[in-house]
């Protein structure tokens, strides 16, 4: 069995963890449908095709609390899914960086 | 090189897979496929509704424990599919759906018997495919196969559209069909760390899932509850797995499981699960089960340890495996004496209760017991959901892995007939009995067609009540008797609906000896429908009610009754 997964260090509400995936239409659908039919909680994603396209690596910003590793399990899972790992030098920032003030009006 | 179109590659790799029956109904977008099939040494069964063929197709899976086939059109064939595959994906059956698709370009259109197929089946399969062109059929079709009987076993759909089976294509050598992948190993540590556990604790319990009859490992589940001098409890998914009367079998646990099976839960120090997900209908209130024990527990999918209760010992791997290495390095365990002691007088404390068969000939539980007594040893018993499904359950007596088909996880009404003919195709020498419901019959009734049909030797022994019994009793225990939409008020006649459709029909007399009547029609070769009147007040007991923990049972009033005038 695979090491428990570490906790982030610092940003304890938070957690990113980094996929890489079959690169194919539907494997977001994969991915998304199983944070909400597991009331997982989803809150960003980033997601960018690796080298010739045929896989993708995908960072999820989900919650850091206890069910993190069955959520890590689930997405082990699922057979687009080809590796997960915690990505702790990763702030929830990354995600937001691109938005810019101001853009609610 | 050789020139295939996509519906005859789909054919030909199915034939290579070593698929010989499959079940399904055809239509428009599907139609090339079903014209492929034309001179194929595959049969093919025409079911009556294409939820009946997803059945039928399980039945065989659950028999045999490899994938099966059934296949439907685009639109209302796909989404008739889909309870099929539901209750696939939650009893971990290998299932290969196909379905057609509309061509292409009219995707995303709402074209005449277009649904979003792919989209409806990622929450309730394993995998799923949309195939994009007849290439991609190589590669699918085996990967199908692969993921569906690789790992935790579990439901695959393809998808393809009309265009992909029209479209030609030159192949220069075909694929290897699919096969199992090996599971990964489990290290030898867990398993010497889980020996000491066993071997050091003084009150272990085994607690036997549906995995440890996937996994073929019945036998030394058998052999490790000895060594260890071990009770076993079992959910309704791993019935079969001991003999019904090993003397260490506490028989089901759970919400119809025996109220001493669920006590001695309560007292374990140690409970190994092998191949259990701890289902609601398991545990009870999850905080209040085993609460004294530490859980240990094998199980093939990593996503389940730990999922629903904290586990002290994980083990990932195939049980079978894992059973067979754990029992090699047990050394002889304690004799636990006053363990089994405590075990046995249990289960003599807390008997099911069963009016004599003398004066109650036709309760649930005395029909089921002469059902146990007529059938051969391997007769495939399937059953449909409901009152008569716990009662088959509670005293049936099983004694051989893969004799009890059942919908565990989804309970699905109208699964036992379609998955009856299923087993009974794949099993064509074994006795194959349905035990339904007058309430759960109805749901796939079309699929008496299909048997007239086949003519195979399938009895259906139907509890009739004029009620959804269960709907019932829990409304008399937990609605305050308030019975709504659970009486029907119009019932019709059973045996003459066998007979409409080409079957022989029964009904038991209550005046004669129906028991003999039953053993009668049983010794009667070829299908046959028997419609068995029941008391409409009898309840399933012990209950736990819904949501409470497994310490609250319900027994039956009369053994209440009894008890108190001790």
């Amino acid at each position: 069995m695979a090491p428990a997964l570490e906790p982030s260090h610092g940003h304890a509400a938070k957690a990113v963890l980094e996929l890489r995936v079959r690169n194919h239409p539907g494997t977001m659908s994969h991915i998304t449908g199983l944070f909400a039919r597991r009331a997982f909680n989803l809150e960003a994603i980033a997601c960018a095709p690796v080298g010739d396209g045929a896989t993708s690596a995908m960072l999820l910003l989900v919650a850091n609390e206890p069910r993190l590793e069955q959520v890590v399990r689930q997405l082990e899972r699922l057979y687009d899914v080809l590796s997960v790992r915690p990505r702790s030098d990763l702030t929830p920032e990354f995600f937001t960086r691109w938005i810019h003030d101001g853009g609610e009006r | 090189m050789k020139t295939y179109t996509g519906a005859t590659l789909l054919r030909t790799l199915l034939e290579r897979q070593g698929i010989h029956t499959i079940a399904g109904i055809p239509g428009g977008a599907i139609l090339p496929f079903y014209d492929a099939l034309h001179g194929s040494r595959i049969r093919h069964v025409l079911a009556r509704h294409e939820q009946g063929a997803g059945f039928i197709a399980q039945g065989m899976a659950r028999v045999t424990g490899h994938a099966a086939v059934c296949v439907a059109t685009s639109g209302p064939g796909a989404t008739n599919l889909l309870t099929a595959i539901a209750d696939a994906r939650l009893d971990s059956v290998p299932l290969v759906a196909i379905t057609g698709q509309v061509p292409q370009p009219l995707i995303g259109t709402d074209a005449f018997q277009e649904v979003d197929t792919y989209g409806l089946t990622l929450p309730i399969t394993k995998h799923n495919f949309l195939v994009r062109s007849a290439a991609e059929l190589l590669e699918v079709v085996p990967l199908a196969f692969q993921l569906a009987e690789s790992g935790r076993p579990g439901p695959v759909l393809i998808d393809v559209p009309k265009d992909v089976l029209n479209a030609r294509i030159d192949v220069a050598g075909l694929p290897e069909r699919g096969h199992r992948t090996s599971v990964a190993w489990c290290p030898d540590e867990p398993i010497e760390q889980l020996a000491t556990l066993l071997v050091g604790c003084e009150r272990p319990v085994l607690y036997l899932g549906g995995g440890v009859i996937g996994a073929g490992a019945a036998e030394l589940a058998r052999t490790l509850a000895q060594r260890l001098n071990a009770p076993v409890v079992a959910t309704l998914m791993a019935l079969g797995a001991m003999e019904h009367d090993d003397p260490l079998f506490m028989g089901m646990l759970g919400m119809h499981g025996g109220k001493g099976t669920n006590l001695l839960l309560q007292e374990a120090d140690l409970v190994l699960a092998v191949g259990a997900r701890f289902d609601d209908r398991a545990t009870g209130k999850v905080a209040e089960f085993c609460p004294r024990a530490m859980i240990a527990h094998i199980d093939i999918d990593r996503a389940e340890i730990g999922k629903i209760k904290t586990t002290a010992l994980g083990l990932q791997g195939d049980a079978a495996d894992i059973l067979r290495r754990l029992v090699a390095q047990l050394p002889d365990a304690p004799a636990r004496p006053a363990w089994r002691r405590r075990a046995m007088d249990l289960k003599v404390k807390h008997p099911l209760h069963c009016p004599a068969p003398a004066h109650h000939p036709l309760h649930p539980l005395n029909v089921i017991r002469e059902l146990g007594r007529q059938l051969p040893e391997d007769a495939i018993v399937t059953t449909d959901v409901g009152q008569h499904q716990m009662w088959v359950a509670q005293a049936y007596p099983f004694r051989q892995p893969r004799t009890l088909l059942t919908s565990g996880g989804l309970g699905t009404m109208g699964f036992g007939l379609p998955a009856a003919i299923g087993a009974a195709l794949a099993a064509p020498d074994r006795r194959v009995v349905c035990v339904s419901g007058d309430g759960s019959i109805l749901m796939n009734v079309q699929e008496l067609a299909t048997l007239a049909e086949l003519q195979l030797p399938v009895a259906i022994v139907l509890f009739n009540n004029s009620n959804l019994g269960l709907v019932r009793q829990q409304q008399e225990l937990f609605y305050g008797g308030r019975y709504e939409a659970s009486r029907f008020a119009h019932a019709p006649d059973f045996a003459a609906v066998a007979r409409a459709f080409g079957l022989r029909g029964v009904r038991l007399d209550r005046e004669g000896d129906p028991l003999a009547q039953l053993a009668a029609a049983l010794a009667e070769r070829g299908p046959c429908l028997i419609d068995v009147p029941i008391d409409d007040q009898a309840n399933v007991y012990p209950m736990v009610p819904p949501g409470a923990a497994n310490l609250q049972t319900i027994t039956a009033p009369e053994l209440e009754l009894a008890t108190a005038h001790e």
